[in-house]
C-alpha cells in the first residue's frame, strides 16, 4: 500500500490537491527514552507533483514538518487529470502515488 | 507578460547548485535540496541564504492563516495564499524553531499561489510567510502561541 | 436549581441511588443546555470543539485530511486478517462487525456485567484461540476499534439499562466513580467535565461530559497515535494523581456504561482527531 493518500477536486478550473503521507518525520533531536540514544533523523526532503506528466510544484521540506505530513496546493486543471505525487527522504527512501481529479 | 521561470532554469536558493541531478524518479533534473538553508539557526541568515538578501516587504496581499494559540505544537496547521502575480516561490519561516526555514514551495506556471501544511513549533514564535513575486519578496508575519502544561496530559 | 441538585448529589452519595438513570440523563442534558445555551445537542459529539471557537478552527483544519485515516486503513487490514484458526473478528459480531459501534457498551444479563466493544473484541480473540490485546499504547486493539467506529459513523447511541438490580448497580458504580473526588488533587471527573467545562485549567479547556465516548478511540496528535477510551480514563486518573485502572476492568467498564448512557442520542464519530 502506498504511503501517499491523495485527493484532488476540480472547481471553476482550479484543482485542489490534498495529500496525507505516512512518514515519521523524525528530526534527529529526539532521544530514545529507554537507551538515551538519539533517534536518527528521518524525514522527507523533497516532494514533487505532476499533472498529466507536467510539473506542477516542487516542495522542499525540513524536519519541522509534522509527522505524517499533510500537503495541499492548487493548480489550473480539469476533472480527469492524472495527478502524481512523489517523495524522497533523507535516507534515500521514496514513494509515488497517482490519482484522478474528481 | 513576464514569463515565470521554470524550475530548471531558476536558482531557487541563492548559493545552492543551480541544477543538480537528484535522486528523484523522473528524468528531469530538479534543483538539489538546499541543505545549507535548512541548517541555518538564525532567521535573518536563513532569509539571506534563501534569497541572497534580506530586503523583505510586508504586504497585505500575502495571506498567512495560522492559529493565534496552537492547540498542539507538534502539528500546527499553516496556509499561505496570495493575490500577487508571477509567484515563483513561497517559503515559511518559524523564527524560534532551531532552524527557522521550515519548508519551501517552488511553483511552476501551472500552480496557483496557495499552499498548506502542518508544522512543528517548539515554542511560541513568529511565523513568516515569504512570497517571491518577480524580483521582490513580500511577507506576512503572525505570532503563534504554543502552550504546554495542560491538565489533559 | 439544577446545578444545586448536582452539588447535592455530590455531597450526599447516598442520594445518588434515589434518582433513576432516565432522570439523571434529563438533568445532565438540562445542566449543559443552561451552561452552553448556544451549543446544539448534536454538536456535543465533538467535545471541546463544540464549545471553543479557536480550537474548533484548528480541528476543522485537521479534518481536511485527518491523521487517523492512516489508522483506519490499518485497522481495516487488521480487522480482515484471520486468526490462526481461519476465523475473523467479524464472525463474532452481528452484521459481520460493520456499523455496530453504537450497540456498545451493553449490559449482558447472562454474564451479569457490562460488555464494551473492546472487551468483546478481546473475547472474540480468546474464543478463537488468540491472546487478548492491551487497551493501551494505541496498538492492534485500538486500530480495530477505530475501524469499527469509522464504519458506524452517524449511527446514534441508545444504551439501554435493563431494569434489574445488577444492571442498575453497574450504572450506579459508573456514576459513583464519575462523581467521587479522588487522587492527590482530589478531583472527580465531574469537577473538570461538568463544573469547570468551558473554563481554562492551565492550558486546557475541559470538554463537556456529554459525548465523550462517541468520538473514541481518538488520534492524539500530541502523542502521534490512537488512544482508547479506557487508556484515556486511566490517564486522567493518573493526571489527578490517583491510581490508574486496567483497561477492561469492571470499574472502567461501568464508567464507560455510565458515560455512554449520558451520550444517548449522539452519533458515533470516532475515531476523533484531538490534540
Amino acid at each position: 500500500m502506498s504511503t501517499i493518500k491523495l485527493r484532488a477536486k476540480e472547481s471553476n478550473g482550479v484543482v485542489t490537491v490534498k495529500a496525507l503521507i505516512k512518514h515519521p518525520m523524525e528530526t534527529g533531536q529526539r532521544k530514545n527514552k529507554k537507551t538515551g540514544d538519539l533517534i536518527p533523523a528521518h524525514y522527507i526532503q523533497e516532494v514533487h507533483s505532476k499533472a498529466n506528466g507536467k510539473d506542477v510544484i516542487t516542495i522542499y521540506w525540513g524536519p519541522a514538518v509534522s509527522k505524517n505530513p499533510y500537503l495541499t496546493f492548487k493548480y489550473k486543471g480539469n476533472k480527469g487529470d492524472n495527478v502524481e505525487i512523489s517523495w524522497v527522504d533523507n535516507q534515500g527512501n521514496r514513494d509515488t502515488n497517482t490519482g484522478k481529479v474528481k | 507578460m513576464k514569463r515565470r521561470n521554470f524550475i530548471k532554469n531558476s536558482i531557487l536558493f541563492a548559493g545552492a547548485l543551480a541544477v543538480a541531478p537528484s535522486a528523484i524518479l523522473s528524468n528531469q533534473a530538479y534543483a538539489a535540496w538546499p541543505k545549507k538553508s535548512f541548517d541555518i539557526k538564525d532567521l535573518s541568515d536563513s532569509v539571506i541564504s534563501v534569497y541572497g538578501h534580506n530586503n523583505l516587504e510586508e504586504s497585505s496581499k500575502v495571506k498567512l492563516k495560522a492559529p493565534a494559540i496552537a492547540e498542539n505544537g507538534a502539528i500546527v496547521p499553516i496556509n499561505v495564499s496570495t493575490t500577487l502575480d508571477n509567484v515563483e516561490s513561497i517559503m515559511i519561516f518559524v523564527e524560534n524553531n532551531p532552524q527557522p526555514l521550515s519548508s519551501g514551495y517552488q511553483l511552476t506556471s501551472l500552480a496557483q499561489p496557495s499552499i498548506g501544511t502542518r508544522l512543528k513549533m517548539g515554542k511560541t514564535s513568529n511565523v513568516m510567510a515569504a512570497v517571491k513575486s518577480g524580483d521582490k519578496i513580500y511577507t506576512s508575519t503572525q505570532e503563534v502561541k504554543v502552550t504546554i502544561g495542560g491538565c489533559g496530559g | 436549581m439544577l446545578r444545586k441538585l448536582l452539588v447535592v448529589l455530590l455531597l450526599f452519595p447516598a442520594m445518588i441511588s434515589l434518582a433513576s438513570p432516565e432522570k439523571d440523563f434529563e438533568q445532565f442534558v438540562d445542566y449543559f443546555k443552561e451552561r452552553f445555551p448556544n451549543t446544539p445537542y448534536e454538536d456535543y459529539k465533538n467535545g471541546v470543539y463544540s464549545i471553543d471557537k479557536s480550537a474548533r478552527e484548528q480541528w476543522e483544519a485537521m479534518e481536511e485530511f485527518p491523521p487517523y485515516e492512516l489508522n483506519v486503513d490499518r485497522g481495516e487490514e487488521l480487522f480482515n486478517t484471520p486468526f490462526k484458526n481461519g476465523n475473523t473478528y467479524g464472525s463474532c459480531f452481528e452484521n459481520d462487525g460493520i456499523g455496530i459501534r453504537q450497540n456498545y457498551p451493553y449490559f449482558n444479563e447472562k454474564k451479569g456485567k457490562v460488555v464494551t466493544l473492546e472487551g468483546a473484541l478481546n473475547e472474540c480473540r480468546v474464543k478463537n484461540g488468540e491472546k487478548p490485546l492491551s487497551y493501551f499504547k494505541g496498538k492492534e486493539l485500538a486500530h480495530v476499534s477505530a475501524y469499527m467506529a469509522y464504519t458506524s459513523r452517524g449511527n446514534k447511541f441508545n444504551v439501554q439499562i435493563p431494569n434489574t438490580k445488577e444492571a442498575l448497580e453497574a450504572y450506579e458504580n459508573g456514576k459513583r466513580l464519575y462523581f467521587t473526588k479522588k487522587g492527590q488533587l482530589n478531583f472527580s471527573c465531574a469537577d473538570c467535565h461538568v463544573y469547570q467545562t468551558g473554563t481554562k485549567l492551565r492550558a486546557d479547556i475541559p470538554s463537556p461530559a456529554i459525548g465523550h465516548p462517541t468520538h473514541f478511540p481518538v488520534y492524539r496528535s500530541g502523542m502521534g497515535r490512537l488512544v482508547t477510551l479506557h487508556e484515556r480514563f486511566s490517564g486522567c486518573l493518573n493526571r489527578i494523581r490517583a491510581k490508574g485502572l486496567p483497561g477492561g476492568s469492571d470499574e472502567l467498564n461501568n464508567l464507560e456504561f455510565f458515560t455512554t448512557f449520558m451520550s444517548n442520542g449522539l452519533e458515533v464519530n470516532g475515531p476523533g482527531s484531538r490534540k
